[in-house]
């Protein structure tokens, strides 16, 4: 790794690939909860198959020399991993800023003490509706009652605290709701992400897809509680492409502003690219991280605009969206190097507006809980993590 | 809500936000929960005296000081007005 000596404009050249901002680190695919949105694939990494601390303390050694400034901690639930400590000081030592996205269970405050006493910056909760018991039911567990405990403890501890909602056409007409939950919890950020529909929560996608007025009602709601807000908390919309008729710049370009490690260190341009067949996606016990970010082929395949159909390479749109989502091109149209179909310029947009269409057509459906080797049930399970897992 | 630069404030970084050294991009950054801020120029070197000691008018004078003839009166106030109204500095 090469840190540049000298100063700009004094014969450096700038690296060939601009480095990386962020490293999304998936520590475990154990999850306490069963969310029908899941993203993570349909197979998920065995905790014999995750990396060990050293492991990740090396990669964050790699990470902050080659430029990464945040890592979000992530999973699964991190707090399942109970090294969790370890990591952070590692990131924290190689001066990278720590957020952990967590859903909250198994945060007490010792747990909370030891991360923030490793150097933990921030923290990201997870709520699935503001009724407690719409919450449960869509998390397929008893956890609410355990999220409000973590809110407050973070509030207490002085952190940042942002609420992140996945939504659906469960929980979109409770938009008002959750904006004043957040608040209630006296959150910085509420982050209202509508959901996406990759790994596990393709499966759903009938259940949760939104009616078009849903989304309309809640649009409106935001830009009324912005206003009223003025900024705190912010209120951040992550749109639903599948009814904009406009492609998500997603990840900010293929390997362009971030990088992912999957549990059992397969380094991906995005949490949903281990889909994409042929990737050959590299592993960082292989390699190290300047050769997957700079030369690896899994990183350079969807880089620039060479690989784009005609469509997206003569679209003026180019560098701003980058063609849209490689994994949403893939699951849709079977091949990842078409043009995203949630784009209206796609030949494939039927596909979205055909689906978009059955949003919200009948009752409410059931979903299809991710219970790892059980059958669905729909009955949430007792509340409590176990900390070595399943 | 921004409001006029006062004589008697101290400007300090909010909490949770960092100001860091980038030394792969050479440059000055805030880094923030969910976002990085990067600081051009001697931007950075302006919020590192924002370290709730200085007054405003002390920062000026230092930042004359190490810059003569640069406009430090005049544009770092408005700078420090506008971090302030982002709510990084308080």
């Amino acid at each position: 790794m090469t840190t540049p000596a000298v100063p700009a404009g004094s014969g450096t050249s700038e690296p060939e690939v601009p480095r990386p901002w962020a490293l999304l680190a998936e520590l475990t695919h154990a999850c306490p909860l069963h969310c029908p949105y899941c993203s993570n694939p349909l197979e998920l990494k065995a905790r014999s198959q995750e990396l060990a601390t050293g492991d990740w303390q090396d990669l964050m050694r790699q990470a902050g020399d080659f430029g990464v400034v945040h890592t979000h901690l992530s999973g699964g639930e991190p707090l399942l991993r109970p090294d969790l400590e370890e990591i952070v000081t590692a990131a924290e030592s190689a001066g990278i800023y720590t957020q952990l996205v967590t859903s909250g269970t198994g945060l007490d405050q010792a747990r909370l003490g030891a991360l923030t006493a490793a150097g933990l910056r921030s923290v990201q909760l997870s709520v699935q509706h503001a009724d407690p018991a719409a919450s449960d039911r869509i998390a397929g567990r008893r956890s609410f009652a355990a999220k409000e405990r973590a809110a407050a403890l973070v509030r207490a501890a002085g952190l940042p605290l942002g609420l992140n909602v996945v939504l659906h056409r469960d929980n979109l007409d409770a938009l008002d709701a959750i904006v004043e939950l957040g608040l209630a919890w006296g959150v910085d950020r509420i982050e209202l992400a509508n959901a996406q529909f990759y790994g596990w929560g393709l499966l759903n996608r009938a259940a949760l897809l939104p009616a078009h007025e849903q989304l309309a009602v809640a649009r409106d709601a935001v830009d009324r509680w912005r206003t009223r807000l003025g900024g705190h908390p912010d209120l951040v919309w992550v749109v639903p492409d599948y009814f904009d008729g406009v492609a998500k710049p997603c990840m900010g370009g293929w390997g362009a502003v971030s990088l992912t490690v999957s549990p059992d260190g397969t380094v991906l341009p995005c949490p949903a690219a281990a889909t994409l067949p042929g990737l050959d996606a590299p592993n960082i016990r292989d390699h190290t991280l300047e050769w997957i970010w700079d030369r690896s082929p899994a990183f350079n395949r969807y880089r620039g605009t060479a690989w784009m159909s005609d469509t997206c390479r003569s679209c003026s749109r180019r560098d701003e969206d980058f063609g849209g989502c490689r994994c949403q091109a893939f699951a849709l149209t079977g091949d990842a190097a078409r043009t995203d179909p949630a784009c209206g310029l796609s030949p494939d947009h039927g596909l979205v507006r055909a689906f978009a269409r059955e949003g919200g057509a009948d009752g409410p459906l059931p979903y299809v809980y991710r219970y790892p080797g059980r059958a669905a049930t729909g009955q949430p399970d007792r509340e409590g993590v176990s900390r070595s897992g399943r | 809500m921004t409001t006029a630069t006062s004589d008697d404030w101290r400007p300090a970084l909010a909490p949770a936000i960092l100001l860091r050294r980038d030394r792969v991009r050479s440059t000055d950054l805030l880094v923030l929960p969910e976002r990085v801020v990067v600081l051009s120029g001697r931007a950075g070197a302006i919020v590192r005296l924002c370290d709730g000691g200085h007054s405003v008018p002390q920062i000026v004078g230092e930042l004359s000081a190490c810059f003569p003839g640069a406009p430090v009166a005049t544009d770092v106030p408005v700078f420090l007005d506008r971090l302030r109204a982002e709510g990084w500095l308080r």
